[in-house]
C-alpha cells in the first residue's frame, strides 16, 4: 500500500481554483520531489495536505496509510504522521520552544495512547537534536521563531520534523532565503531523517537544494496539474531549461 | 411648592441623589460615633474633609471625563450598608483555599475588619511590622505599643497622598474607613516572603460595604512585596472601595499585588497610590479575574529624582463584566522612568476599560514614559475602550504609547494544530501566552507562583464556556490599531 495516494486532486481558495487534477502516488522510504513555477500550486497542495482550511478541496481524495486524509482535521493529520515544513513559520510569543514541541510530541503521543514524555526524557533528545541542526541550546526557552533569523526559523522547522518523527514529511520551500551554511544544515538535518519507513515531498522552486538532498522522483507542477515525472535528472534539467515552456501553454508537447 | 412647577425635576433629583447616600451618611455617623473617644484629633479631622469633600460631590457619573466608559449608576443605586459586627461564622477552614504558598504572613480581613483568628502573623521576618491598622492607632494612643512597634508614623503618612478633592472614592474611603492593614517595613530590610493580604467578603444574604485601608510605609533602602487580595464567600453583591496608600523611601524596592477574584455581583473600587523618593523602584501588578463591576486606580508619583516605576496589569473577563483600569502616572523630577503593560482577554459580553495618563511635570526632564495596552476580543459583543492621555510639560522626555486590539490570530492557531495540538488546547495556549506576559515581569518567586495559578485557573474555566471555544470571527470592525510617539 503507498503511503499517501493523491488522486484527481481539486483545490480553491476564495472560489479560484488553484489545484486542477493532481495525481501522485508516494510509497514509504521514497522522497519526491516537487518543482514548479511560483503560482503553479506547490504551497497549496502543502497546505490541503497539512488540512489547512483556507482551501477548498472540490474534487478528488486523499488517502494517507489508507485514511481518508481530506476527512481529518489539522492536528489528527499531524497525529496521523503529517509533517509540514512552513514557507514562513509564525512566530509565537509567549510559548518557549521547549514547551512547545513537548506539548506537541505529547499530543502526538496521547493520540496514539503512549505515555506523556517527562523533561527527563524529553530533554537529552532535543539537546541531541539541537546539535545536530547546529542551533544554540538557549533557544530552546525563547519563545517559539520570535525573532528568529529566516534560517533560524527554516532550522527550527526541521528541528521540529527531527522531533515529532513523522512518516511523511513535506518540505515547503524550506530552502527560499537560506544561505549555503543553513542550507547544508537543513540538508543534513533531513537526509539524517530518510529512512525506509518515512517518505518526504520537498516542494522547491530551484534545483539548489536537490544537490544536496538527492530526490528518487521529481514533479512538475504547472497550473494545478503535474505536467512531467522524472528522476532526479530532470531537476538538473529544468534548472538549465528553467521554466518558460511552461509558463506558456501548460497543455503543448513539453521538450524531451 | 412654587419651585416645585419650575425647578421641580431638579430639586426631584437632588432628593433622590442624598436618598441614595442616606446609606453613606448614616455609616458616616456610625463611624464617627464609634471613633469619638478613641480617634485622635487628626483622624476625625481627615474623616470630616473625605466626608465633606463627597457630600458636596457624591459619587462620578459618566460625565465625568475620567468616569466616561464605566456606568455605576446602578451600584450607586444599590443600598450597601456596613457588616453587622462578628465573624460572620467563617472558620480557618473556609479561607484556606485563598492561602498563599510561601507567605511571610497572612493578615486576612472579613468584611473589612481584622480577624486576629484568621491571621498568620507568629515569626515574622526581621525589619517587618505588620499591624491591623485601628489596632496601631489605638497603640499609638495609649502608648501601649509592643516593643520595636512605631504605630507613631502613621499619622505621618495617612492620607497624605490619596486625592480626597478629586477622587470622590478616596474621599468616601477617608470618611469610612475601619480597618486595614499597617505595614512597616524598616530602613535595609529586605523581606523576601510576601506579605500576603486577605480582604473577605461574606454577606451571608445582605449588600456589604467596606472600606479597606492600607498603609504601606517602607522605609530606606528596604525591601518588600505584598499582595492585597479581594475575594468573596457565598454569591451576595459587596462594594469594596479600598485605598492604599504606599510611601516608599530612598532606594526602597516594593512590589505591589492586587489580586481581584472576588464574585461576579461585586462592586470593587482599590486605589494605590504611590509616592516615590529617589532612586525608588516600585512594580505593582493588577490581575483583575473575578468582580462585577471593578475599578482599579494605579496612581504614582515619582517625587524623587530617578526613580523607576513597573505598571503590570492583566484583566480577565467574560459574562457581563466590567473591568476598568485607570492609570495615572505622574513624573514629577529628572531622570524617572515609568513601564505601563496591561493585556485584557475579554469574552462574550464583558468590558474592558485602560485609561493610561502619564503627566510629565516641568521639572521632570529626561524622563522615560512607555504605555502599552493589548487586547484579545473573543466574542463580537466584547469591548475595550482604551484611552492614552500624555500631558508634558518638560521638553526633554521620551514617551510613548501604542495599543492594539484584537482576536486569536488563525495563523498561529493552525501552526500549532498543524504539530499535533487539538483546537482547543492550542486556543488555550496561545490565550495563556498572551495573559503570561504579565508574568514575566513579576520577580517574587512566591508571588509570581500565586499569580500563575490564579491566571491558568481562570483561563481554563474561560476555556470551558462555549464563548471562548467558538471560532473567532472575521477582524473586529470597531478594533483600532495605533501607535505614538510623542
Amino acid at each position: 500500500m503507498a503511503l499517501l495516494e493523491i488522486q484527481d486532486l481539486h483545490a480553491s481558495v476564495d472560489g479560484n481554483e488553484i489545484l486542477k487534477g493532481v495525481n501522485l502516488t508516494i510509497n514509504a522510504g521514497e522522497v519526491h520531489s516537487i518543482m514548479g513555477p511560483n503560482g503553479s500550486g506547490k504551497s497549496t497542495l502543502a497546505q490541503v495536505l497539512a488540512r489547512r482550511d483556507a482551501y477548498e478541496v472540490t474534487r478528488g481524495r486523499v488517502l494517507f496509510n489508507g485514511k481518508d486524509l481530506l476527512e481529518m482535521k489539522p492536528e489528527d493529520a499531524a497525529c496521523e504522521g503529517v509533517f509540514l515544513a512552513f514557507q514562513y513559520p509564525v512566530e509565537i510569543p509567549g510559548i518557549g520552544n521547549a514547551y512547545f514541541l513537548r506539548s506537541a510530541m505529547n499530543a502526538v503521543r496521547k493520540y496514539h495512547g503512549q505515555d506523556e514524555l517527562d523533561a527527563m526524557d524529553f530533554l537529552p533528545l532535543y539537546k541531541e537534536r539541537l546539535k545536530l541542526l547546529e542551533m544554540d541550546e538557549k533557544l530552546m526557552n525563547r519563545s517559539v521563531n520570535e525573532g528568529f533569523s529566516g534560517g533560524e526559523k527554516k532550522r527550527n522547522e526541521i528541528l521540529q520534523m527531527a522531533m515529532l518523527e513523522p512518516k511523511m514529511a513535506i518540505l515547503d520551500e524550506t530552502d527560499s532565503g537560506l544561505d549555503i551554511d543553513a542550507l547544508r544544515i537543513v540538508a543534513q538535518g533531513v537526509n539524517a531523517m530518510r529512512s525506509p519507513e518515512r517518505a518526504f515531498l520537498v516542494i522547491t522552486h530551484y534545483q539548489r537544494l536537490l544537490d544536496y538532498i538527492t530526490p528518487d522522483f521529481v514533479h512538475v507542477l504547472v497550473d494545478g496539474k503535474i505536467a512531467r515525472s522524472g528522476g532526479a535528472e530532470l531537476a538538473l534539467e529544468l534548472e538549465q531549461t528553467g521554466y518558460g515552456w511552461a509558463e506558456g501553454d501548460a497543455q503543448q508537447v513539453l521538450p524531451a | 411648592m412654587k419651585a416645585m412647577t419650575a425647578e421641580g425635576g431638579n430639586e426631584r433629583s437632588m432628593i433622590e441623589a442624598t436618598e441614595r447616600l442616606e446609606n453613606y451618611l448614616e455609616a458616616y455617623g456610625e463611624v464617627r460615633a464609634e471613633g469619638e473617644k478613641r480617634e485622635p484629633v487628626w483622624l476625625k479631622q481627615l474623616r470630616e474633609d473625605g466626608w465633606s469633600r463627597f457630600a458636596a460631590k457624591g459619587f462620578p457619573t459618566t460625565h465625568d471625563e475620567d468616569w466616561r466608559f464605566t456606568n455605576i449608576a446602578a451600584r450607586v443605586r444599590t443600598p450597601f450598608r456596613r457588616a453587622a459586627m462578628g465573624d460572620a461564622g467563617l472558620t480557618a477552614k473556609a479561607i484556606e483555599e485563598f492561602r498563599v504558598a510561601g507567605a511571610a504572613c497572612q493578615i486576612v480581613f472579613l468584611n473589612g475588619r481584622f480577624s486576629p483568628a484568621l491571621s498568620e502573623m507568629e515569626n515574622l521576618p526581621k525589619g517587618l511590622e505588620v499591624c491591623a491598622l485601628a489596632r496601631a492607632l489605638d497603640c499609638g494612643a495609649t502608648g501601649c505599643a509592643p516593643e520595636g512597634c512605631a504605630p507613631e508614623g502613621i499619622e505621618q503618612h495617612l492620607g497624605r497622598y490619596a486625592d480626597v478633592r478629586r477622587d470622590m472614592f478616596a474621599a468616601l474611603n477617608t470618611a469610612l474607613w475601619e480597618d486595614g492593614a499597617y505595614l512597616r517595613i524598616r530602613r535595609g530590610a529586605v523581606i523576601q516572603q510576601p506579605v500576603h493580604l486577605l480582604y473577605v467578603s461574606a454577606g451571608a444574604g445582605s449588600e456589604i460595604m467596606t472600606n479597606p485601608r492600607t498603609l504601606i510605609v517602607a522605609e530606606e533602602s528596604s525591601q518588600a512585596a505584598v499582595i492585597e487580595d479581594y475575594v468573596s464567600i457565598g454569591a451576595e453583591a459587596a462594594f469594596s472601595n479600598a485605598v492604599t496608600e504606599l510611601a516608599a523611601g530612598q532606594d526602597a524596592v516594593v512590589s505591589h499585588f492586587l489580586i481581584e477574584r472576588e464574585n461576579l455581583a461585586a462592586f470593587n473600587v482599590s486605589t494605590l497610590r504611590i509616592e516615590q523618593a529617589k532612586g525608588t523602584n516600585i512594580a505593582t501588578h493588577s490581575i483583575l479575574l473575578g468582580g462585577g463591576v471593578v475599578r482599579n486606580n494605579v496612581h504614582p508619583v515619582l517625587a524623587g529624582e530617578g526613580a523607576e516605576c513597573l505598571i503590570n496589569g492583566l484583566y480577565v473577563g467574560a459574562g457581563r463584566q466590567h473591568l476598568d483600569n485607570y492609570m495615572l502616572v505622574e513624573h514629577a523630577q529628572p531622570h524617572g522612568s515609568s513601564r505601563q503593560f496591561y493585556n485584557g482577554i475579554l469574552a462574550d459580553e464583558a468590558r474592558g476599560v485602560f485609561h493610561g495618563r502619564i503627566v510629565v511635570h516641568k521639572d521632570a526632564q529626561r524622563t522615560d514614559a512607555k504605555q502599552t495596552n493589548r487586547n484579545l476580543l473573543l466574542s463580537d459583543n466584547a469591548r475595550i475602550d482604551t484611552k492614552p492621555q500624555l500631558e508634558i510639560h518638560a521638553d526633554d522626555v521620551k514617551c510613548t504609547h501604542g495599543a492594539t486590539i484584537g482576536q486569536i490570530e488563525e495563523e498561529p492557531l493552525f501552526y500549532l494544530r498543524a504539530r499535533g495540538l487539538d483546537e482547543a488546547s492550542a486556543r488555550n495556549l496561545l490565550l495563556y501566552a498572551f495573559a503570561a506576559e504579565c508574568l514575566d515581569r513579576m520577580k517574587e518567586p512566591a508571588a509570581k507562583e500565586f499569580a500563575e495559578k490564579l491566571i491558568a485557573d481562570r483561563l481554563i474555566k474561560l476555556a470551558r464556556s462555549k464563548q471562548a471555544a467558538a471560532p473567532a470571527g472575521s477582524l473586529d470592525e470597531d478594533g483600532q490599531n495605533w501607535e505614538e510617539v510623542g
